[in-house]
């Protein structure tokens, strides 16, 4: 199994995760968003370390809101995330721990700027015949 | 996930092309796309057209879903799109304004000659990127405390003059004179303060640049002069918005409408279209947070332009004033606003979102600066940083057909990821500097992402808005040294 794939766009671009679980497909969505803002990141130190929860609507809502919260870390705080650690998912629910490497400005590591998540054409399911999870994203670049 | 659209588009005449109301029954109002034939081929080439449909089913909308001929596939609108709404039964949504809230242009003039310029520009994009930061994840020059952000996010320009960066009159020549009044940053979240805050005064990156241009043909000699405009005349444009600060405030809005979309019965296509009732207390708390969105990216670029005048003087030995380094004008374009307007011979307030699309108002239009009431309103279109750009003037025309507006630049045909494959093995800052435009880039992947193959031809774009005199040509600049993130 991928853990995800860059989709194209006219202007922007998206991603699409896969998991065997919905945890998984959380962790490689974030993982392909960290590789279109700063392409090879596996190799990164890790010097930076914070906890996440979010709430909202539904499981759509909650991959948007998961996928916001880390840009809003990573533009505020000058980082790259590359691990991703998720103790509780529900629907509505996500308890997470994330780690990555501190950047300054002049080592800038980060290739390209990700304004925001969009709604458009955001999904996330099951498919039933794979049993294989998919999270389509598309960003405002 | 590249796709053609082949839904219906009736020919009216040679630029104006109509989805009727019959394609989807959800559709309150046609569909008009602005293009010539040979645009319209590219156009087709994605899902543009049935975003420019969709708009057509957001309560209130009046007269048709207009779409300029730069549009391309955006997310809910499309980018270049424009959509009027009724106060009273009409919405508003933050897919019509986009995340880079006021993004915009604004053109300088300076007294010095091709002649004078042409030695200098290395020196001059060395020393406009040391002053300016750009790139990805800048941090500004400026530190403002959590109570002056508030006052940048209620008064923009009027806060930056003050502040002691630019001048007096620059206000004038900014549109709604750099601030919105209904601004309000109680309801502009702490998240998007805090991506704010650092930001002020930065570039950023992707499509943002900062030009030295020459203006290389005149089409309108008379308006032109009006301008301080002419031939052989070294300009600058500067392209940013609102940075991480508007990209929070759309985010957050989105949940926002979400949940409005639901509370108020609202039928959409694309969660993207997201919105909420003009006098729903979620309408209103967006467009006053937009509002504060707009007015931080006012002052960004007012502080930008700042210190490229600095620059400039320490460059040239000499002062902003004798090189005369005046700001001919400041557009936005993505925006939503309360603005009057006349449906069917009545005078009625309509709330136009304006998204990848620039107000164009015309001659003696109350909202433009006295010095240009006879021109009309300058409109400032980029084109892509290996070709042109155009100063247009607005026109009677767009009232009555575009609620007073126009394109707002090339638009690309390219996604990113293709520009890269097709860019692979070519150097294009030399291919650029062997057409004698000098290019510095935070980064050789925006460079890449933003060559010329990427876009439309913005001539041919502004070609379409003269011929059906939506806009008039007055000026061309060619590009000589170009700052990108």
């Amino acid at each position: 199994m991928k853990e995800f794939e860059i989709l194209e766009h006219t202007a922007d671009i998206g991603i699409a995760a896969y998991g065997k679980t919905k945890k998984e497909v959380f962790i490689n969505a974030a993982k392909g968003m960290f590789e279109i803002i700063a392409e090879e990141n596996k190799t990164l130190k890790e010097n930076f370390y914070d906890k996440i929860k979010l709430e909202a609507d539904n499981l759509e809502g909650l991959l948007f809101a998961w996928l916001n919260e880390l840009l809003y870390i990573s533009e505020t705080k000058l980082v790259i995330l590359n691990k991703f650690e998720i103790k509780d998912l529900s629907d509505n629910r996500i308890d997470a721990e994330v780690k990555g490497m501190k950047i300054n400005r002049l080592g800038c590591k980060m290739k390209r700027e990700i304004k925001a998540v969009t709604y458009h054409r955001l999904e996330i399911k099951k498919d039933e015949e794979s049993g294989l999870w998919r999270a389509q994203v598309i960003f405002d670049i | 996930m590249k796709e053609s659209w082949d839904g219906p588009l009736n020919k009216i005449d040679e630029y104006r092309w109509e989805i009727p109301k019959t394609y989807n029954s959800g559709m309150r109002v046609p569909g008009l796309i602005y293009a010539s034939s040979n645009l319209l081929e590219k156009i087709r080439q994605d899902q543009a057209p049935e975003q420019v449909a969709n708009v057509a089913f957001l309560p209130g909308i009046v007269s048709r879903s207009l779409a300029m001929p730069d549009i391309h596939w955006g997310y809910g609108f499309p980018v270049g799109g424009v959509a009027a709404t009724t106060l009273d039964d009409g919405v508003i949504s933050p897919g019509g304004v986009g995340f880079d809230l006021n993004c915009g242009i604004r053109l300088l003039r300076t007294n010095l000659t091709l002649k004078e310029m042409k030695p200098k520009v290395e020196l001059l994009v060395d020393e406009l990127f040391r002053a300016i930061p750009s790139g990805v994840g800048s941090k500004g020059r400026i530190r403002i405390s959590y109570n002056e952000i508030r006052d940048v996010l209620t008064r923009g320009s009027k806060w930056a003059v003050e502040r002691g960066f630019g001048w007096e009159e620059d206000i004038l020549f900014t549109e709604e004179e750099g601030c919105m009044k209904d601004a309000n940053p109680d309801l502009v979240s702490k998240h998007a303060m805090e991506r704010g805050k650092p930001q002020l005064g930065t570039l950023g990156s992707g499509n943002h640049f900062l030009e030295i241009q020459v203006i290389d043909k005149v089409y309108d000699p008379e308006v032109a002069r009006e301008l301080g405009l002419e031939e052989g005349q070294i300009t600058v444009m500067i392209h940013c918005g609102s940075r991480g600060l508007g990209h929070q405030v759309c985010t957050d809005y989105l949940v926002t409408m979400q949940k409005a979309v639901t509370r108020y019965g609202i039928q959409l296509p694309d969660r993207q279209l997201a919105c909420a009732p003009l006098f729903s207390p979620e309408g209103k708390n967006y467009y006053a947070a937009m509002a504060c969105a707009a007015n931080y990216a006012w002052a960004n670029r007012q502080c930008i332009m700042h210190w490229t005048r600095e620059v400039f003087a320490k460059v040239f030995r000499s002062t902003p004033e004798e090189l005369g380094l005046k700001l001919i004008y400041d557009v936005a374009h993505n925006i939503a606003k309360i603005e009057e307007h006349d449906l069917k011979g009545k005078k009625i307030k309509l709330c136009v979102h304006r998204k990848g699309a620039t107000r164009a108002f015309p001659p003696f239009h109350p909202d433009i600066p006295e010095k240009y009431r006879k021109i009309g309103q300058p409109v400032l279109i980029p084109g892509d940083m290996g070709r042109c750009s155009y100063c247009l003037v607005g026109t009677e025309k767009a009232m009555e057909e575009t609620f007073g507006s126009t394109c707002h630049g090339a638009g690309r045909v390219m996604s990113r990821v293709k520009a890269k494959k097709e860019a692979r093995g070519r150097d294009i800052q030399q291919e650029l500097r062997e057409k004698g435009i000098i290019v510095k880039a935070e980064s050789r992947g925006t460079l890449v992402e933003e060559m010329s193959d990427a876009y439309k031809d913005v001539s041919e774009v502004v070609e379409v808005m003269h011929q059906t005199g939506i806009s008039r040509k007055v000026v061309r600049m060619r590009p000589l040294g170009v700052i990108k993130g």
